[in-house]
């Protein structure tokens, strides 16, 4: 059983920074757009505890993780207020068909 | 030569202020003022009665006026008997100073009491006659104006007030002869005056500029023969003459101490400086030409072509019968007692520029003798009686030349006086026979007059009395003397050439001219007053017309007191010249006029014996012309003038159309100026409108390049940077989708870019 380095949190950060970035890119539902975003932000989320265990040591980068997960979750309560808002004004959560910013 | 015998006693002019002479031209000027500005309101509210009192009013206080500066000048002894009263300066620029000034020496003071005087009586007797005229007060602001004017021509003590005056009464004088201007005849009429009077005023102010100029340096003839103006120095002159005084008369000094030579425009200055022999100029500008004429003979002849403008002489003569045109009191006033004597004035005021010029004097006495005998013979066959009294002004003005130039100047001022009086009284009791026959002005119409208007009849007999010179009238003896000074006048020049012929020429030409003024002034009175009345019935249809065929009529009492006022004077102004031959004193006039003309003049001597002789002619002239009118005219009963008419039609007919002057000026001059205007119009119109045009098309041209340049290339710049921002917006308009995952693969592709750029770079 190989030992687990610090290589081996990076690239499962970098896959899953890669699904969530591919996941708002491409998704055109706005709560799949929202659910990319978590993805990432667990992403930075691993990268931190990840780098405050191997690099830096002591509690900082958990401490950080703590903050990232925080603010994920008050992301995510805006994230679908705004969906509510939408949908509410639109009928739509479709993110292509949402082109009011172009004006 | 003369003159410098004289000079010893001459000193500079003792003046004396007077402070209030400016009230003399002031009262006219506010008469004229008041009637110009407020005459309309005034007449219709307080009616005519008010309009010619403020007239007469300021007549008569500028009579009054006159008589106290009258007084006070008698008071003085002869040789300190000069006013003035200078109220400011009006101007100074180098050399030429003028003051406001006013001055009254003898020859003033009597020109200003003639025009005083006889102007009020004129202004009563235009109450009269102007009765009936609806602008009644725009006359007496004409003739108060006028009398202002005239009274600065007289009283200026300098040349350019004179100027002023001489300006204002050719002004007047049209304003009042075109005072009917809605009859286009009499405005021609008063255009005509004031054109032909321009004429004259050209020479004047020639003939002044070149005196003036005269008096600051001299051309000299340089070392190739160049002329070139130097400025004289005075005061060397001064030393030299002094100098060449010293040996013989060492009493000549003392009198130049004090007095300023140099360029001057004052008159008083003037004569100072010229008359004073010791300060040489007088010397100085006999000695000065100018193109190799005598410099003095062309200011002489140039002043005195302003003379001939204003005072009708040969042949600027033409506009004083048109003149006519005017209301009668009008003629009177301005056409025969004062405005047409200013020539004559002028050149007595000169007197010492004159005298020293026998050329200028030759041409003076010439040139009045022609006109007094062209004029009289018009006067002959002339029906209109105010053109008959017209041409007889003429005639008499040149008598009043023939007197100012062969240097007999008081007698010249003589005839001024005598000839306002008789001849107000004349041109006024035509005045008042044109009323009576309800302005009928042709003699042919008239006769028999005078049972129905007794005292003008009587006046116009008294003023015909004198103007033919019998004795006990005053024309005997202003005339008489004139042509006895010119008939002993030997020391003229004609054209240059000495001529001692000269004053007999004129003296023959006078007596012929005395003749005929005798005969014209009788036939007038004749064909007026005696026969029976021809203008109600038979021939005259004309008075059918008007409604009022019937007798003439007396004129009101305004007209007849100042015809026997006038008619007074005419008889007792005799007593101002009566004849050193029958007194054995010199005559009043001459020796209150002495001070004031200081130039001597030699005449012959000849015996009293001689002069009665030449006064037993002169009214054997007047009564040879009396005779033949009395019987050729006398009741109409004659039947002899309509059979010489016959038989000399032809000479009748040029002498009825005044020797065609008026048509030979229509020919030259005036066919002169409009060929000349056509000529220059032409030239405008082809050449001057065609180089306009050119001007404008080259302009054009430009205009239209430089249109283009603005539209297609500046435009099409500031266009170009604006379509370009255009395009590029749209162009980059696309990028904002609106949609978040657009920009969020921008954000992506940046972020990779970054960091493939960071990779690379390394």
């Amino acid at each position: 059983m190989a030992h687990l380095t610090l290589n081996h949190f990076l690239v499962i950060g970098a896959l899953l920074f890669g699904f969530g970035m591919l996941a708002v890119v491409t998704r055109r539902n706005a709560v799949a757009v929202l659910m990319g975003i978590e993805l990432i932000l667990n992403a930075a989320n691993l990268n931190l505890v990840a780098f405050g265990r191997y690099v830096a040591g002591g509690i900082s980068g958990q401490v950080f993780g703590l903050f990232v997960i925080v603010l994920a979750a008050a992301e995510a309560a805006v994230g679908l207020a705004i969906i509510l808002a939408l949908y509410q004004m639109l009928r739509n959560i479709d993110a292509s068909q949402v082109t009011t910013l172009k004006e | 030569m003369e003159l410098q015998h004289a000079a010893h006693h001459l000193a500079p002019l003792a003046t004396q202020a007077a402070s209030y002479l400016w009230l003399i031209p002031f009262f006219p000027l506010v008469g004229a003022v008041i009637n110009a500005t407020m005459g309309v309101r005034l007449q219709r509210r307080f009616g005519k009665g008010l309009v010619h009192s403020i007239s007469i009013g300021a007549m008569v206080a500028s009579f009054a006026v006159a008589c106290v500066a009258f007084a006070t000048l008698f008071g003085l002894d002869g040789e300190h008997r000069f006013l003035q009263d200078t109220l400011w300066n009006i101007f100074t620029a180098g050399k030429v100073s003028v003051d406001l000034g006013f001055a009254l020496d003898p020859l003033s003071m009597m020109m200003t009491l003639i025009i005083t005087f006889i102007g009020t009586l004129i202004h009563v007797f235009s109450t009269g006659y102007m009765a009936d005229e609806p602008s009644y007060w725009r006359f007496f602001a004409y003739l108060n104006l006028f009398v202002f004017s005239m009274l600065l021509l007289v009283m200026g003590d300098n040349f350019v007030l004179m100027f002023f005056g001489w300006e204002g009464v050719g002004l007047c004088s049209y304003l009042l002869i075109a005072f009917w201007y809605t009859d286009s005849q009499k405005a021609a009429a008063g255009m005509k005056a004031f054109v032909v009077n321009r004429f004259g005023d050209f020479g004047f102010v020639l003939g002044l500029f070149l005196l003036f100029w005269a008096l600051g340096g001299a051309w000299h003839k340089g070392p190739e023969g160049k002329l070139t103006y130097a400025e004289t120095d005075m005061a060397s002159l001064h030393t030299t003459a002094n100098a060449g005084h010293e040996a013989g008369e060492p009493a000549a000094e003392h009198d130049s101490g004090h007095v300023k030579v140099g360029p001057t425009l004052n008159f008083r200055e003037l004569r100072d400086q010229i008359v004073i022999t010791s300060t040489g100029v007088a010397e100085h500008l006999k000695h000065q030409t100018l193109f190799g004429f005598g410099l003095l003979a062309m200011i002489g002849i140039l002043l005195f072509v302003g003379a001939m403008g204003k005072s009708a002489q040969l042949p600027l003569h033409v506009w004083l019968p048109d003149a006519m045109a005017g209301p009668t009191p009008v003629s009177a006033l301005i056409h025969a007692a004062t405005m047409v004597t200013a020539g004559v004035y002028m050149v007595a005021r000169l007197n010492f520029i004159f005298a020293l010029s026998p050329t200028a004097m030759g041409w003076v006495a010439f040139i009045g003798a022609l006109t007094a005998l062209f004029a009289a013979s018009i006067g002959f066959f002339q029906y209109d009686i105010k053109k008959v009294l017209a041409y007889s002004t003429v005639s008499q003005l040149g008598f009043m030349f023939i007197g100012v130039g062969v240097g007999a100047y008081w007698a010249g001022a003589y005839h001024l006086l005598t000839h306002a009086f008789f001849k107000a009284t004349l041109f006024l009791g035509s005045g008042s026979v044109i009323l009576g026959c309800h302005h009928e002005q042709d003699m042919r119409k008239m006769g028999g007059l005078g049972k129905l208007m007794p005292t003008t009849k009587w006046t116009y007999l008294i003023a015909c009395w004198a103007i033919a010179g019998f004795p006990w009238a005053s024309g005997f003896y202003s005339k008489d003397e004139i042509l006895w000074k010119a008939f002993t006048q030997e020391s003229m020049s004609f054209l240059g050439m000495p001529a001692p012929w000269l004053g007999q020429l004129i003296y023959f030409m006078g007596i012929i001219a005395a003749t005929g003024t005798s005969f014209y002034m009788f036939r007038s009175y004749y064909m007026t007053f005696t026969g029976e009345y021809r203008g109600g019935h038979g021939d005259g249809h004309d008075e059918e017309h008007h409604g009022h065929g019937h007798t003439p009529h007396e004129s009101p009492l305004s007209i007849t007191l100042v015809l026997a006022a006038l008619a007074a004077g005419a008889v007792l102004a005799a007593i101002l010249g009566i004849p050193t031959a029958w007194s054995g004193s010199a005559p009043i006039l001459e020796h209150w006029l002495e001070p004031a003309l200081p130039a001597i003049v030699k005449f012959a001597e000849a015996s009293h014996s001689t002069e009665f002789l030449f006064q037993a002619i002169g009214v054997s002239a007047g009564v040879i012309g009396w005779f033949f009118a009395r019987v050729l005219y006398k009741d109409n009963q004659s039947h002899v003038p309509a059979r010489l008419l016959e038989r000399w039609k032809r000479a009748w007919t040029v002498v009825y159309n005044k020797y065609y002057v008026d048509e030979l000026y229509q020919a030259t001059v005036i066919r002169g100026s409009v060929g000349i205007a056509r000529v220059l119009s032409w030239f405008d119109k082809n050449l001057i409108d065609g180089l306009v045009n050119l001007a404008g098309a080259v302009t054009r041209v430009f205009a239209n390049i430089d249109g283009a340049i603005d539209r297609y290339l500046v435009d099409g710049a500031v266009n170009l940077v604006a379509g370009s921002a255009l395009s590029a917006g749209s162009i980059l308009r696309r990028v904002q989708t609106g949609r978040i995952q657009t920009y969020l693969y921008g954000a992506l592709v940046g972020a990779i870019a970054i960091v493939l750029i960071n990779f690379i770079i390394k």
